[in-house]
């Protein structure tokens, strides 16, 4: 049965690109497993707009490139975190939690009036 | 990621391309997607489509890339270009840094050359190449007559003459002009305690608006002050509100009180304005007053002109239009016999060409004499890199062989000498500096526009490139070599011997050019000292040392003529005798005006019993005198000096001095005989040497000298002879004054000498000038020598250790050195003399009785050459001759 397709958030896709290359290089066509499979199919990256993605974040000089050969030994690109990177995935990341636990406890809202006013400081 | 890609191989020599970077991605992405779909059951040809639909826009994507890619790969090269830029930069520092002792001698050669290059500039710049510091100053004019005798003391006009011209001229937007002979501090500033000395200068009441002077506070004089009548009203100069009124931003409409008379400051000039840069050089001016052409009208000719030109209208013009006016011009209008006098006499010039061209010469020679310091400067450096560029032959070699291009080390070469230039640079405008601020405070010389030297944006710029041009001069020179040299030849060549006998010969051109021009600046100095030496040794007619002048106040105000004569006398008499008796005083006496200044005419005497038409007598200039001026200004008289008892009722009697007894008595003795003019009869008493007048370097002119209890002074200048430094009697001399006339200012007790000084000052500035150069460039070709000399003794320490093994004396090896230097001096001799002969018909106008052939100035060069090349070949001639042979064998 086809997973329900779900459509990417702007800049979403740099976190997800981003956090993909934690372990170590990847090429494009893995970036694109990683997501589909981490995110148990649920989030399909295009690949018109996985690419362009990429580049712009090397040309942020958020990752960097280098030519590689891939375990079928052909010629691949391969794209790995820089120290900017690492630290904008980190930041991205807190912002992408606090932002869905904040979107979760309003769709989870039981009430017009939140529960407790005092605790807002 | 496996490792080891080869193909990067490959990417480095065909040079990155973006686009098939983005190509071959994405074909990896189609190609991977492929091979899993058929994994996943597939058929090849359906899984290939499949992969492709799911990309979408392939073309679009690529596009996409493309233009990141590109955008990254120019960044890129930039800062890999910067990061080569800043390696070779570091890496020059590091060379540089380690060899101390070629990098500091290198900077300071390029500092004294450019700085002198700077300083020169900024001279030029001030006096020749920008305009006069006034708005649109090209439109103004000087209005002269031709260059004669009598030089400023003609270049005068009368009150009335200048009316008719301002009002027939129609090429004029303005016409003004300023009193001519008003002497330093001839105003007293009153009524603030002791009378204070200043300088006024009388100007047509349009002055500053003609300039296009715009006051710093206030206002300029109106249209009111400009007609005549007395207007009680002053300008003061910035300089003048400084240092008397401690910048006192209240001045204007405060009342001071100049001679006792209340008057109105009603403006402060600005800073920029300097009167005296422009118009009297080596003076300044204090205050400003409009001329009441009225009460002038009968003092003859006392008005310089300047003009300004309307828009549009050229030098010719004026000239046309002042050649249609001067027939109508009288000299005084009441007399019209005096119509049309000035004919001939009225020419206009361009403001800028009278202030400056007299010194376009000397600048130009002297912008020339620092071109050639560059030049030898340069040479240096060259020669200096060559023996380091040989030393380091090896060091490139091995660059080369790991891969430098010989572009990259001609660079790093060019990148040594710009970072030697530019400290140098930096060096030399700190220099610069220095030297133009105390030329700009140096008061006492009489060049125009000195007080207005700057260092400047311009100047900085013409650092700058002197500094890149003599970068690339002598850098390339050396990197050239180094580029075109074999490398594989130095790697094998163990004492990089072949290489070095080739630059031995550019070497020596080298040195000979540098002795050359040190040759042609020696000499040119030489002239220009003996020219000085003339100069100094020249007849003035008066004796300057041990005499001191001291302007005198008086007044002789009386309802008549001869009452004021008897009062002055009596003044005079008491002020002398008073004088006379302070211990020290050989002699006193006081004249109305000072000789090597400017002076005037006043009528034109002719000898009774000669019939002489009008014009063919020159016009003698004029002193009015007290007896015992001759004896205290030391000039030789042959007669009788005018005494107390030569008043208003007794005979009038005069003294002229030779020229005029040649003019008016051919072949007789003028003395006893008598001069005419209009009804008067003088008796001329004695003859009296020429003095200069006007110049050191000029002829005189006839002069005639009456006697102030018969005719009265436009001045008093009190000169006192002593047997004691002039300075020790300053103070007694002015108590005296004092106690006469307490309205006596505290003028300046200034010796006579001083009078002399400021007048020869420009050529002794330039002489100077000329001399440090010629010695900067003598230093600079000796360094030169020696290092050529005692490179080569190193190169060839093998060869001199095989000859005195095979027995040549010691004596002999350092006779050969020497001979060597011999070599390169003389060559260098010959050419310089032959660059002199060319170089001295540039200055032949600016020497003084001096031929540009003159033997000294060559025979001097010569000798002073040759012996400070022997002297810096004798050092390495030494050292060659205690090589000790088994020592330089082994070495090798």
């Amino acid at each position: 049965m086809p997973p329900a397709r779900l459509e990417l958030f702007r800049g979403t896709l740099d976190v997800l690109i981003l956090k993909s290359l934690v372990w170590g290089p990847l090429h494009g066509y893995a970036i694109t497993s990683f997501i589909r499979q981490h995110s148990d199919d649920a989030l399909l990256v295009e690949e018109g707009t996985l690419y362009p993605a990429l580049w712009r974040l090397e040309s942020k000089q958020l990752v960097e490139a280098e030519w590689g050969l891939s375990e079928n030994n052909r010629k691949a690109k391969y794209y790995s975190l820089t120290t900017e990177g690492r630290r904008q995935l980190r930041s991205e990341t807190k912002t992408w939690e606090a932002y869905a636990v904040a979107v979760a406890k309003v769709l989870g809202a039981t009430a017009l009036q939140p529960e407790s006013l005092s605790e807002t400081a | 990621m496996k490792t080891t890609p080869l193909w990067r191989r490959y990417d480095r020599i065909l040079g990155s391309d973006p686009a098939a970077d983005v190509r071959a991605e994405l074909r990896f992405h189609i190609e991977s997607k492929t091979e899993d779909l058929i994994a996943s059951g597939w058929r090849p040809e359906a899984a290939r489509n499949e992969a492709e639909r799911q990309f979408g826009n392939i073309l679009a994507v690529q596009h996409i890339g493309e233009r990141i890619g590109g955008r990254m790969e120019n960044r890129k090269r930039l800062s890999d270009h910067w990061i080569d830029a800043l390696h070779d930069f570091r890496y020059t520092l590091r060379t540089l840094g380690r060899d101390p002792g070629f990098t500091i001698v290198s900077i300071l050669i390029l500092a004294l050359a450019i700085g002198a290059n700077t300083s020169v500039f900024s001279v030029v710049n001030n006096l020749l190449l920008r305009p006069l510091p006034f708005p649109d100053a090209n439109q103004l004019v000087w209005i002269a007559p031709p260059e004669s005798g009598c030089g400023f003391s003609c270049a005068t006009y009368s009150a009335d003459a200048y009316e008719e011209l301002r009002d027939q001229s129609r090429v004029y937007d303005g016409l003004t002009g300023y009193m001519a002979f008003t002497g330093p501090d001839n105003l007293r500033l009153t009524g603030r305690g002791e009378p204070e000395p200043a300088t006024g200068i009388e100007v047509v009441g349009n002055f500053f608006s003609v300039l296009g002077v715009q006051p710093y506070m206030g206002r300029l004089f109106t249209a009111e002050e400009t007609r005549p009548g007395p207007h009680h009203v002053t300008l003061i100069s910035y300089a003048y509100w400084r240092r008397e009124f401690n910048s006192d931003p209240a001045i204007v409409g405060k009342a001071i009180e100049i001679n006792s008379t209340p008057v109105t400051i009603v403006g402060v000039l600005p800073e920029t304005f300097d009167f005296g840069a422009v118009f009297r050089p080596g003076t300044r001016a204090d205050l400003f007053t409009p001329l009441d052409l009225d009460m002038e009208r009968m003092w003859g000719n006392i008005l310089t002109l300047t003009g300004r030109l309307k828009p549009g209208v050229t030098l010719a013009q004026a000239v046309d239009d002042a050649n249609r006016v001067v027939p109508n011009l009288y000299f005084n209008t009441r007399f019209p016999d005096t119509r049309g006098r000035y004919k001939g006499f009225l020419i206009p010039v361009s403001l800028k060409d009278y202030v400056t061209a007299k010194l376009r010469r000397s600048l130009i020679a002297l912008w020339a004499a620092v071109g050639a310091i560059l030049l030898i400067a340069g040479g240096n450096l060259s020669n200096l890199l060559l023996a380091r560029a040989a030393a380091r032959s090896k060091e490139f070699a091995i660059r080369g062989a790991l891969g430098a291009s010989r572009g990259r080390v001609v660079r790093q070469l060019l990148l040594e000498s710009l970072a030697l230039s530019a400290a140098g640079a930096v060096l030399g405008f700190g220099l610069a500096y220095t030297l133009v601020t105390w030329l700009a405070h140096q008061g006492s010389i009489a060049l125009p526009l000195l007080s207005l030297l700057r260092l400047d944006g311009q100047a900085l710029g013409w650092t700058a490139l002197v500094a890149l041009v003599t970068a690339l001069l002598f850098g390339l020179l050396p990197g050239l070599r180094i580029a075109t040299g074999n490398l594989h030849e130095t790697l094998k060549d163990s004492a990089g011997a072949g290489q070095g006998r080739h630059h031995q010969r550019i070497r020596s051109i080298l040195v000979v050019s540098e002795v050359a021009l040190a040759c042609v600046l020696l000499v040119s100095a030489g002239l220009l000292l003996r020219s000085f030496m003339k100069v100094l040794d020249v007849d003035l007619g008066f004796e300057p040392s041990r005499a001191a002048s001291i302007r005198v106040d008086y007044n002789d105000g009386a309802p008549t003529g001869e009452a004021s004569a008897l009062k002055r006398a009596a003044i005079f008499q008491q002020i002398l005798a008073r004088v006379s008796a302070i211990p020290g005083v050989e002699a006193a006496g006081a004249t109305d005006f000072l000789p090597l200044g400017p002076n005037r005419h006043w009528g034109n005497p002719t000898p009774e019993g000669r019939t002489i038409a009008e014009g063919e007598l020159p016009r003698p200039l004029v002193y009015v005198v007290t007896p015992g001026i001759f004896r205290a200004m030391g000039i030789r008289l042959r007669g009788r000096d005018f005494t107390w008892a030569d008043g208003p009722r007794s005979q009038n009697v005069v003294l002229i001095n030779e020229s005029a007894a040649r003019v008016y008595w051919p072949g007789g003795d003028a003395v006893g005989r008598f001069l005419k003019t209009g009804d008067q009869r003088f008796q001329v008493i004695g003859v009296v040497d020429d003095v200069h007048e006007e110049t050191v370097e000029g002829s005189t002119g006839s002069q005639i000298y009456y006697s102030m209890t018969q005719q009265g002074p436009a001045d008093a200048h009190l000169i006192v002879r002593t047997s004691l430094p002039p300075a020790t009697l300053a103070a007694s001399v002015l108590h005296a004054l004092r106690e006469l006339n307490p309205n006596q200012p505290a003028a300046e007790f200034k010796p006579v000498q001083a009078i002399v000084d400021r007048a020869v000052s420009p050529r002794r500035f330039f002489m100077i000038l000329v001399a440090v150069f010629a010695l900067l460039g003598l230093v600079l070709a000796a360094l030169g020598i020696y290092g050529v000399i005692s490179y080569s003794v190193t190169q060839k320490t093998q060869e001199i250790g095989v000859r005195m093994a095979l027995g040549a004396t010691t004596a002999r090896v350092r006779r050969d050195v020497l001979a060597s230097t011999f070599r390169l001096a003389v060559t260098g001799l010959v050419l310089g003399s032959l660059g002199a002969i060319a170089a001295t018909r540039l200055i032949a106008t600016l020497l003084y009785a001096t031929s540009p052939w003159d033997p000294l100035a060559y025979v001097g060069t010569v000798v002073l050459l040759v012996a400070v090349a022997l002297l810096s070949g004798y050092l390495p001639a030494r050292r060659a001759s205690r090589i000790h042979p088994m020592e330089a064998l082994r070495n090798s």
